[in-house]
This record gives C-alpha cells, sequence and structure tokens, in this order.
C-alpha cells in the first residue's frame, strides 16, 4: 500500500513518523546535482585544459579520470559526508535516511548511488522513476538496494505561543465550567486546527481569512455555547485565539 | 485530555536542547566516544524525549512541536539503536589483504555461477563463429576485429615505432573509466532478479569466444595470447567478480529458501558488494594500465614469450591472492 510517512515503531513503543519524498522533489534535486556536477567538471576541464601546454597526455587521462571520479563519486560523498545530503537534496529539504530508522551506513550509500547505473535506463532515471512511483515507499532499485528512502523535513520550529496568546483579557474565562467543558468537548486533533489557522494567519488572502476564522468560530459555538457577554462584540478572529487560550492553557491561564 | 502546551513545553525544552546538542555533536564526529556515564545520561534524555512525543502525540494534535519531537527522538533513536558493526578507521592494507578476498571466498558460489555463464557464452560465441564465420559483425561488433586476423598481425608486427606516445596516459584512462562502468552496470543488473547480470556476462563471454575462436582459426594463437593475456587475466576476472555482486543482490532478492525478510537478507550482502565492486575497481585499475602501457605492443617490440608469461605470473598471483590471502586469519 502506498504511503506518504515512514513509520518507526521503537522498542520503548514510541511511533515516529517522517515524511516520505515523492519523485518530483527528488527529480528536481537530481537536476541540480546534476548542473552542480556539470560546473565541476567543467571548472576540472578548464583547469587542465592550462596544464595541456606541458602534456597533453596525462591532461586527457586526468579529465577522464576527474569526471569519472566526480561524476561517480559526488553522491557517495556528499551523502556520506552531510549524512545523507547532497546540494540538490539541501536546496528541496530532502535526506536519505535507512528504512528502519538507524544510522546511514557507507555501503548504504554506496549501494544506492551505484545502482543508479540501473535506475538511470534508459534516459532521465526513467526506470527508476517508475519503481518509484510504484513502490509503497517510494524508494528507487537503488533504496531497495540499499534499505533507504528518501524523506523531506520541512523546516522545524518550536510553535511562538507567546505571541499567540498574549495575556490578553479572555471572556471565555469568566465562565470556568463552560471553559472545562470546552476543554472536554474538544478533541486535540480538532484542537490543533485554529491554533494552526491562528499561526499561519498572515498567510491568508484578507477575506479568505475572514471567512476561515467565521467558519471555525462557528464550529466551536455549537460545541459550547457562551453567554452573549462573553461572545458579543468579538471578532471571529478573538474569539478563537480565546477558545485556543482556554485549550491549550487549560486551567491555569 | 488536552495538555497545558506552553507550559509542557518550557518545562521540557531544557532535555530536548541538552538532547540536540548531544546529537549534533555525535553526528559532526561519528568517532566521537562517549565515557559510560554521558551515555546512561544520553539514554536518559533519548527516553525522556521519546516519552514526550508520546504524550504530546496522545493530547496534543499540535503538528510543530510533535515533528520537532519526531526528528529529535528518530535521530537518537538511529544513534542508540544501532547494532550493525561501525568501523571508526579504515585501514587499507587490511581491507586489501583479509576483507577482499575473504569476501570474495565467502561468495564463492555466485562466482563459480558468474564463471559457468561467461564460459557458456564463449562456447557459443566460438562454436558460432565455428559454424557461420559470416555471423562475426553480429557475434564482435567491433570495427577494428572485423578484418582478417592474419592481416592485423600482419601490420601490427610491421610496426616499430610507439603509435600510442603520448595518448598512453588518456588510452590508459578511457579504459579504467569504461571498464568499471561496464562492470558497475553489470553489478547493477542484479536488481532485475540477475537476468541482467546474466545476459551481461553471457554476452561478455559470447564476444571473448568469438575472439579467440577467429584469432585461432587464422593459425594466430600465440598472437592472441600475448595481447590478450597481460591484461585480460586481470580484466576477466573483474568483470566476473562484478557478475558475483550482481548474482549475490539476486539471490538476496529471490531468496531461496531463506526464511528471512527481503530487507534483511538485502542488509545482509550490502556490505560484501561494496567490498567486492570496490575491489574490482581496482583490478580494473591495473588491467587499463596494462592494456595500454604492455598489451598494444607486439613483436617486435616485445616478445610474445615476454607477454604471455607476464600475464601467467600475474593470474597465479591472483588467483594465489584471491584463494589464501588473509585466510591465516579468517582460521
Amino acid at each position: 500500500m502506498k504511503t506518504s510517512t515512514l513509520q518507526v515503531r521503537t522498542p520503548e513503543g514510541i511511533v515516529f513518523s517522517q515524511l516520505l519524498a515523492g519523485p518530483v522533489p527528488r527529480f528536481l534535486a537530481w537536476f541540480i546535482d546534476t548542473m552542480f556536477i556539470s560546473v565541476l567538471t567543467s571548472t576540472l576541464g578548464a583547469f587542465l585544459a592550462m596544464l595541456m601546454a606541458f602534456g597533453g597526455g596525462l591532461a586527457g587521462a586526468l579529465y577522464v579520470l576527474g569526471y569519472f571520479i566526480i561524476s561517480i563519486g559526488y553522491g557517495i560523498a556528499c551523502e556520506w559526508v552531510w549524512r545523507g545530503q547532497t546540494v540538490g537534496k539541501k536546496l528541496f529539504r530532502l535526506r536519505v535516511v535507512d528504512a528502519d530508522g538507524l544510522r546511514l551506513q557507507f555501503n548504504q550509500v554506496v549501494t544506492r548511488n551505484l545502482l543508479r547505473f540501473v535506475d538511470s535506463l534508459p534516459l532521465f532515471y526513467f526506470v527508476g522513476g517508475i519503481v518509484c512511483a510504484l513502490s509503497p515507499r517510494c524508494q528507487r532499485l537503488g533504496d531497495i538496494a540499499a534499505n533507504t528512502v528518501v524523506v523531506r523535513y520541512p523546516r522545524i520550529a518550536e510553535p511562538d505561543l507567546d505571541q499567540l496568546l498574549s495575556g490578553k483579557f479572555n471572556s471565555l474565562r469568566q465562565f470556568p465550567h463552560l471553559a472545562a467543558r470546552l476543554r472536554q468537548h474538544v478533541s486535540p486533533m480538532e484542537a490543533s486546527i485554529p491554533l494552526r489557522a491562528l499561526l499561519r494567519r498572515d498567510e491568508f488572502e484578507p477575506v479568505a481569512r475572514v471567512e476561515l476564522f467565521a467558519e471555525l468560530a462557528a464550529h466551536f459555538q455549537s460545541k459550547v455555547e457562551f453567554p452573549p457577554e462573553a461572545t458579543d462584540g468579538i471578532a471571529d478572529e478573538q474569539y478563537l485565539r480565546n477558545v485556543v487560550d482556554v485549550i491549550y492553557r487549560g486551567q491555569n491561564g | 485530555m488536552i495538555i497545558d502546551l506552553q507550559r509542557f513545553v518550557s518545562a521540557e525544552r531544557p532535555c530536548w536542547t541538552e538532547l540536540e546538542q548531544t546529537l549534533t555533536k555525535l553526528e559532526a564526529d561519528p568517532n566521537h566516544r562517549m565515557p559510560l556515564d554521558q551515555v546512561r545520561h544520553f539514554h536518559l534524555l533519548y527516553e525522556r524525549a521519546a516519552a514526550d512525543l508520546a504524550k504530546i502525540t496522545t493530547f496534543s494534535a499540535e503538528p510543530e512541536t510533535r515533528r520537532y519531537l519526531e526528528n529529535l527522538v528518530s535521530r537518537a533513536y538511529g544513534e542508540i539503536h544501532e547494532t550493525r558493526d561501525r568501523r571508526r578507521r579504515f585501514f587499507p592494507l587490511v581491507w586489501f589483504f583479509q576483507t577482499l578476498p575473504q569476501t570474495f571466498r565467502r561468495h564463492a558460489r555466485a562466482f563459480g555461477l558468474s564463471v559457468a555463464i561467461t564460459l557458456a557464452g564463449c562456447a557459443f560465441g566460438s562454436l558460432a563463429l565455428a559454424l557461420d564465420p559470416e555471423s562475426k559483425p553480429v557475434l564482435m561488433p567491433f570495427s577494428h576485429l572485423l578484418g582478417d586476423p592474419a592481416k592485423r598481425v600482419a601490420e601490427e608486427e610491421k610496426v616499430t615505432t610507439d603509435q600510442l606516445a603520448g595518448r598512453k596516459s588518456s588510452f590508459s584512462a578511457y579504459l579504467m573509466t569504461h571498464n568499471t562502468q561496464v562492470s558497475v552496470l553489470t553489478l547493477a543488473l542484479g536488481m532485475t532478479w540477475g537476468v541482467g547480470t546474466i545476459l551481461m556476462l553471457f554476452s561478455n563471454g559470447l564476444m571473448l569466444g568469438a575472439v579467440a575462436m577467429d584469432y585461432v582459426r587464422a593459425g594466430q594463437t600465440r598472437f592472441l595470447l600475448g595481447w590478450l593475456l597481460p591484461h585480460g587475466v586481470i580484466e576477466i576476472p573483474a568483470i566476473l567478480i562484478a557478475g558475483q555482486a550482481g548474482l549475490m543482490l539476486a539471490f538476496a532478492l529471490i531468496g531461496w529458501a531463506k526464511p528471512i525478510p527481503l530487507r534483511t537478507r538485502l542488509r545482509q550482502i550490502a556490505p560484501d558488494v561494496v567490498t567486492l565492486i570496490f575491489g574490482v575497481g581496482l583490478l580494473l585499475v591495473w588491467a587499463g594500465f596494462i592494456e595500454a602501457f604492455l598489451s598494444q605492443y607486439h613483436e617486435p617490440i616485445i616478445p610474445y614469450e615476454v607477454k604471455i608469461a607476464f600475464g601467467l605470473v600475474e593470474l597465479l598471483l591472483l588467483i594465489l591472492y584471491l584463494a589464501k590471502s588473509g585466510s591465516a586469519r579468517l582460521k
């Protein structure tokens, strides 16, 4: 079954997941890497052209060997030194990891890079792309042989709850029994929706934001009905801030 | 119940930060070894972060903190639960004289099969050429081999100057890289359940058999041995070892009568496959060097007997190396 996450269950019974990268970002990362390899080999060629004056045969041999070593060794060296990343993968926030969540080993890095020879057949990673699209964990043949997967790791930051819950007067707290009922009736998943919406408020178009907050406010109003003196005169957005404050700060707010 | 996220984050943050700092140090220096008390503390921090992750997943769906903790726990999990041998230093001589030949011998069955497939190709190629000489362009599609062997030998033996002067290095580099590419492809095609590897080995054998038969029929066996032996006794075994590695991949994929999962089977053979392919690369560097600097020179520049003797000595040393090197250590 196709899945978008790699789930690992530790012996302690904790499950953690990582987002799997699909064929498109991987192809784009590969394109960047190919460009980078071209730049490296062109630089080598330009440098060796200067050596031609001293000995054409040796310079030619160095270019042939240099091209070969760069094109094969680039992926191996980068992924080993940068723990599963190349320049392209860094740009697209991708990383090669062990499929069981363990440390990436050198032999895994070498295997997945050498098997590019068959993944890239006949052109532009056609075989690898097809296998990746069909594989449940988006693995190309090299990944299957090396037991690796490529994961996406979005920028991770702790949520800035201080700016969200700014310590303003919260009218809902005037009714502690209703606030307690609200905390009881709202599931963790449901509670995360207004929190996410408020954290991302500046990313929305103004009209869409007003509509979204109105819809969310109506949803939470239907969960627990607060008296008019707690809700009258406050905008939907403020109402949601109050709801989030009640849910996430509990009785200690 | 939904946890008081802000209080939870502020209470646990020092532990997470400490765990993150330890992980960054470990990741930056794989050779870093912690004393026992630090290892215990590291494990404690990991367990605490894992428990926090379990708590936040159950009692709050706040995704940013969960992802942050998942990332932290996954990194720590990889460090703590990794039980595979992590070689801290690479010793080239130990690798060359022990690891590589021992690995080769451990998978002798795959090498035997690789040899058998190539010999089958050789037999087919030589037989096909003997029965149907007109099939030469199909059996060996190389323009410089399509002519009459006797004429080629006569032309080569007329040459008394160095025709590769100034080009030997680049020719040698070309041979090394081209043969390594072919070998890696032979290995990689093992992922087609061995079909691709078998085809590569068979076609190599077929061309070799056809070329050999062509020269033998023309009465040029001495030239053939003098031309092929110096580099061929290294180059051909190198391709056979690449085939061996490809067949190992294929065996692991098929997993005959092995009650272990595919991932475990592949994980078991991956280090050996990598060892063999690095060995192949090394052999091909030597073969490329010999082919450019020795094999292309014929009588009267270098007597055939010298070249044949050189090839035989190389072959003997290679057999001794692969069969015996590192065996005392293994016992």
